[in-house]
């Protein structure tokens, strides 16, 4: 939903959902993507309704991304990297194998 | 000297006289007056570089890059500057998840910080801790909030400050505070393509806010007020007197439904921002157990603070914006003094040394504490938009809870938003209460006829941002944590673990 009034100096490569995005170095991740003309973050937890980030400062948790494997993050709170990989998250998370791996069976 | 940027936790110290937590005007005046005292100070900060939301990205910004930012926006850099030029340790990226206090003696108190750097956890501790945890957007629940294309109006200032960026297309910008017509101003020089301001401050002609007035007239916000109101009623389309608005749209903001002056209207856009004022950030403040006082003029809960900051809790102090909505330079001056008292209660600077500066330091807060009444009687919320009617309206946008839902909940008794919490999950989500926590409190109150300081806000517990449990699990374990969780002595366990027999 947000358009650049400056043109992009020093590019940054990430991708959103496996699409290719560029990005200003130091730009927060979430203004990057929405600049980016990514308009859905996630969708909500309990109803699954689509979200997008509402307050950019680390209040709201709207903004909530998979980076590098890892969930949840704030994405308006991360900076922008070359290489990053940025899933979005679908609904409420659930612990994929290892609830049923041997590995994470408690004793 | 300069300051030492600490990118990693283990780089940060044991212990520190001060610990200040934000890099706001308030936070980066702390430090600058408590290192220039010669105490060993640290900053922790949310965000990369220094500056807070109101001066982001102020030591990267240029003025001939960003000129639709305005005059006030630059204030910020002299102290930007001598914030980089004090001799702190400077931890951005930094998540402050818990403050507690521990009692060393009858007579010390020292206070522990939970904090989180490049992904790992470290307790920190200080004598004196100064919460500058600035200001939020008070929420501002209306049908439709949670569509992709609605921000808050602080939000699109933020993209504007730090990457030039601004809502594509035509913008309705809703809401009242003067928040609200200074991006308005700052959209109109960034050349937006259509701007609808849809104002919904009540009637300036009520005798709460006129008498005001002289002191108004007295203050620094005169003529940039009356300057901004001008020029965006001349850019922009206004609608005043508001009351009642929907955002529209299926899986994205499609439109604008709303009432002026008892004629309904819609108009179409595709991106929504919403403003009613901004209150204190209190979450931490609230988990370290300071006690919070209702401000009805400002109609919020802040920290129980004296005129220097000392909270309710010993050592704990509270400056800027998060101990009272005052603006970015009353903050900073606040938050010299904040510091000032913290060195003279731990003795680090000699209270005859801080008295002649405490004065001086008071004038100026005073004079920026000029015409504030004004402007918080003239944009105090509408009811409808404090506590909606709408039963399908989401409250809690987390958990999704309705107005229905909290009000049939209310309705069974729940003594206040703790109890309704258990109820309902109001609060529980990933934010914690902080985007529902002031509605839940308006509605409660309006519902039991009583005041918003009698209904109280949810008790927030630590850690009050996301933590890994592995993260916890690597910090320091006392050995009565340890016998807590493993049923054993230390020691036993230190033991069995050597030979091998653990069952």
């Amino acid at each position: 939903m947000l358009s650049r009034l400056h043109r992009i100096e020093q590019p940054v490569q990430l991708t959103f959902e496996g699409v290719v995005i560029q990005a200003e170095r130091g730009d927060m991740l979430a203004t990057a993507l929405l600049a980016a003309g990514i308009d859905h973050f996630r969708q909500s937890v309990v109803s699954g309704s689509p979200r997008a980030p509402y307050c950019l400062m680390g209040v709201c948790f709207e903004c909530l991304v998979t980076v590098d494997g890892a969930q949840n993050r704030q994405a308006c709170l991360i900076e922008v990297e070359d290489g990053m990989t940025v899933l979005s998250q679908k609904g409420a998370p659930t612990i994929p194998e290892l609830a049923t791996s041997e590995e994470g069976m408690v004793p | 000297m300069s300051l030492r940027e600490v990118s990693t936790a283990s780089d940060l110290r044991d212990f520190y006289d001060v610990i200040v937590i934000g890099a706001g005007p308030a936070g980066m005046a702390a430090a600058v007056e408590s290192s220039s005292a010669g105490a060993r100070v640290a900053v922790l900060d949310e965000n990369p570089r220094p500056g807070g939301q109101i001066y982001r990205e102020i030591t990267r910004n240029r003025p001939e890059r960003r000129t639709y930012l305005g005059p006030d926006y630059w204030k910020g850099k002299p102290l930007a500057e001598a914030f980089g030029h004090s001799t702190v340790d400077y931890a951005p990226r930094a998540a402050v998840w818990s403050l507690e206090s521990r009692d060393e003696t009858v007579a010390q108190t020292r206070n522990v910080v939970g904090v989180t750097v490049a992904g790992s956890a470290r307790m920190i501790e200080a004598d004196a801790v100064v919460l500058a945890t600035g200001a939020q957007e008070r929420p501002m629940p209306v049908p439709g909030w949670t569509l992709p294309g609605v921000m808050t109006a602080g939000a699109a200032q933020i993209a504007l400050k730090a990457a030039g960026a601004m809502p594509s297309g035509t913008v309705v910008l809703a809401g009242c505070g003067p928040l609200l017509y200074l991006l308005a101003s700052q959209l109109i020089d960034a050349g937006v393509s259509g701007l609808t301001v849809l104002d919904t401050a009540q009637s300036p002609f009520r005798v709460g806010v006129l008498r005001h007035i002289p002191d108004f007239m007295l203050s620094p916000y005169v003529l940039k007020g009356i300057g901004l109101l001008v020029k965006v009623r001349r850019h922009a389309n206004v609608f005043s007197g508001v009351n009642s608005i929907e955002i529209t749209g299926a899986n994205q903001v499609e439109g604008v439904k709303f009432s002026a002056a008892g004629k309904e209207q819609t108009i179409p856009t595709s991106a929504v921002l919403l403003h009613q004022g901004v209150i204190p950030s209190t979450s931490l403040t609230n988990a370290a157990g300071c006690e919070l006082k209702w401000n009805d003029e400002q109609r919020a809960f802040q920290p129980v603070a004296d005129h220097e900051g000392r909270t309710s809790k010993a050592g704990i102090f509270v400056a800027g914006d998060g101990a009272e909505i005052a603006g970015a330079q009353a903050a900073e001056v606040s938050g010299r003094i904040t510091a000032l008292a913290a060195l003279s209660d731990s003795g680090l600077v000699s209270i005859t040394a801080a008295a002649a500066r405490l004065t001086t330091l008071h004038t100026q807060a005073r004079r920026f504490l000029r015409g504030r009444a004004f402007l918080d009687a003239l944009y105090s919320p509408r009811q409808v938009f404090l506590a909606p009617r709408d039963p399908e309206t989401i409250v809690c946008r987390c958990e999704e809870i309705t107005v229905r839902k909290l009000r049939e909940a209310i309705a069974l008794g729940p003594p206040g938003p703790n109890q309704l919490k258990t109820f309902v999950r109001c609060g529980m989500g990933q934010c914690q209460g902080r985007l529902c926590a002031a509605t839940v409190t308006e509605i409660m109150a309006e519902e039991k006829k009583v005041s918003p300081s009698d209904v109280g806000t949810y008790r927030i517990r630590s850690p009050v941002k996301p933590v890994r449990l592995a993260e916890l699990a690597h910090l320091p374990h006392t050995p009565r944590a340890l016998k807590a969780v493993t049923g054993r002595d230390p020691v036993d366990h230190d033991i069995k673990k050597k030979s091998g027999h653990i069952t």
